[in-house]
């Protein structure tokens, strides 16, 4: 098999700071890599190897067999980045940004002209293309950020955090571009902060924590290495609310949250569903709501690290300010502690048994 | 869609780029820096907008007062005031660099396929041009209010070569200054906080005779000193030898020490 990215050992420090701590990375040709962490996990930091804007301190890389370190002209020569930043311009205009690129990369200005207006069409600003970028919006920026990193036709697409700050439809829709890219046959290793993010687009998932990768897979296998489940159990009555608490700690051996009205424990058993069942029955409880369903990939990335992926990224703020990576403990430390705030807030239901 | 990303891209593999493809590089993001001008023409203005300012400012208000008359002040000043502009111009280069990395818009041009040093030429080429624009201004302006020059088209384009020499020195600092400081604005207080007193502290706008002996000796080893001497010298006629040979001097002393310090922090970013 061959593979576009292929890192072994890949080390980084900045100081005392190792930002990247023995870092493995395998990418086959055409798929799509999720690399999900909280901020300061160095995800930054090993994209921005992999696209020959850093010197590795130990380790070797390759981009479609090319070393990023020795080779790194041909690297850049068949790779697009997006970074955290919406990189345009804001002086010169949609076109003039995309043209600039076009002609950099040795086109001819008439084709470099025409490949602007092809990719402004696509990203749907072809109305804007004349407007100076700095009069676009968050979203439209980063169309065009992406937009231009596309102008050479890249075999292989780093995307740092591309939805950072974006607003919910503006997310979507690059999501739906980067799918596009994807069928297109196009490698692309997307780094996220969001648990949804990686799930949805994702062929791979590699989870980065500390400079390091914890776990790997696809998206149905992480939720699978933790072996657990979730049963919720709603009663119809909040006063029952304990009693339901207490009948799902006994059966499970561990106790349960509870939060909103809702019960939650981690099961690993499955058979001893019916025996809460049957035991909520003899109380005379009624259950308005009871499922069983897949860890969400949040669960998994408390299991794996001891905190909470969106806890870690302090706040959810622009997130993209620390990009650098420089302090890799900025948030991932208040994690820990804080994370049983947030639960059941953002562990949503998607597949639901019984 | 598929006509725009072909499932099986016909890549080339580029090799390093040559010196065409090095100077085309250059001559893109030269570009990328000027072709605002052509959308917004004010900014032609607001690049001259000290300029005019200060050549305004410095005859009618200061010109009487020290030097009797405006014009005889203008005379005087008009040099003082070109060099001033000239280093305080050069520093554009460290804000508009500065502004790229803190923007990623320095990563991505590093990103490309294209000649490492092409991101940096490119804004001094565009920043020279600007440097010339801003001598035109000065001279056309200072004409319409009575300077005069004595020498003739090789004095002035002698003083405008000399100008840029020492700009194209003074970028080099302008780089590290740009690749080192944290944001824009730190460029700016630094830009402000050293190029005011060292462009004062000199004989570009006031005799110097009336200043203590300590602050004498500091005006006699300051560039801008020199600077503004030959290139009186070269517009309105006098001795240039020995003003002009320090300046190239200092301009070579600059060089030599903010050339590496610059190109390691370079690199140091790649």
């Amino acid at each position: 098999m061959t593979y576009a990215i292929k890192a072994e050992g890949l080390a980084k420090r900045y100081g005392e700071t190792r930002a990247l701590d023995g870092v493995d990375l395998e990418v086959p040709r055409g798929r799509l890599l999720g690399v999900l962490g909280p901020n300061g996990a160095g995800k930054t930091t090993a994209v921005r190897i992999l696209a020959t804007l850093l010197r590795p301190d130990g380790g070797r890389a390759e981009v479609a067999g090319y070393d990023v370190v020795r080779q790194a002209h041909q690297v850049r020569s068949l790779i697009g980045l997006t970074g955290q930043y919406a990189a345009v311009d804001e002086t010169l205009t949609g076109v003039e940004n995309l043209v600039m690129i076009g002609r950099l990369l040795d086109m001819p200005r008439a084709e470099a002209r025409r490949r602007a207006t092809e990719l402004l069409a696509r990203f749907d600003l072809t109305e804007a293309g004349g407007r100076a970028a700095k009069t676009y919006s968050g979203g439209m920026r980063r169309r065009l950020d992406l937009a231009a990193s596309l102008v050479g036709r890249p075999q292989l697409l780093f995307l740092d955090e591309p939805t950072t700050g974006l607003d919910p439809r503006s997310r979507a829709d690059l999501w739906a571009v980067v799918r596009g890219l994807r069928d297109d046959g196009v490698t692309v290793l997307l780094t996220t902060q969001y648990l949804e993010e990686a799930d949805q687009l994702a062929d791979d998932i590699v989870v980065f924590d500390h400079g390091k990768v914890i776990a790997s897979g696809t998206s149905d296998e992480l939720k699978a290495t933790t072996g657990a489940q979730v049963l919720e159990v709603r009663p119809l009555l909040p006063s029952h609310l304990d009693l339901v608490a207490q009948v799902v700690g006994d059966v499970l051996g561990s106790a349960p949250e509870t939060e909103g009205g809702l019960v939650s424990g981690s099961v690993r058993d499955p058979s001893l569903v019916p025996s809460i069942v049957r035991r909520l029955d003899d109380l005379g409880v009624v259950a308005a709501e009871l499922s069983l369903r897949k860890s969400s990939l949040d669960e998994v990335f408390l299991a794996l690290t001891g905190h909470r992926a969106e806890d870690a990224a302090g706040g959810g703020d622009e997130g993209g300010d620390d990009g650098r990576d420089t302090s890799p403990d900025g948030g991932a430390g208040g994690g820990s502690g804080a994370h049983d705030d947030t639960r059941g807030g953002s562990a949503r239901k998607k597949e639901v048994a019984i | 869609m598929t006509a725009i990303m072909p499932a099986a891209p016909a890549v080339t593999v580029s090799t390093r780029p040559g010196v065409a493809a090095t100077l085309r590089h250059t001559a893109t993001l030269a570009w990328r820096s000027l072709v605002q001008i052509k959308h917004n023409p004010m900014e032609l203005i607001d690049l001259s907008i000290q300029p005019i300012m200060f050549l305004l400012l410095f005859t009618y208000v200061f010109g009487g007062a020290i030097a009797g008359s405006t014009g005889d002040y203008l005379q005087f000043s008009l040099p003082g005031l070109v060099v001033q502009n000239m280093l305080f111009a050069s520093l554009t280069t460290a804000i508009g660099l500065n502004t790229d990395i803190t923007k990623g818009v320095f990563d991505r041009l590093r990103s490309l396929p294209i000649a490492r040093s092409a991101p940096l030429t490119g804004r001094i080429v565009a920043d020279t041009l600007k440097q010339v624009w801003a001598f035109a201004l000065f001279l056309g302006l200072g004409m319409v209010l009575g300077f005069r020059v004595h020498t003739g088209v090789l004095g002035v384009m002698g003083a405008l070569a000399l100008l840029l020499a020492f700009a194209l020195a003074m970028s080099w600092a302008a780089v590290l200054i740009g690749l080192t400081a944290e944001n824009q604005e730190k460029v700016q207080i630094m830009a402000f906080s050293l190029m005011m007193p060292i462009t004062f502290t000199s004989n570009a706008f006031v005799p110097t005779d009336t200043m203590p002996g300590w602050l004498q000796k500091w005006v006699e080893i300051n560039p801008v000193t020199h600077l503004a001497d030959a290139v009186r010298g070269l517009l309105s006629g006098g001795p240039v030898a020995s003003s002009a040979t320090v300046s190239l001097l200092w301009a070579a002393g600059l060089a030599v020490v903010f050339a590496p310090l610059s190109i390691r922090a370079f690199r140091n970013r790649a």
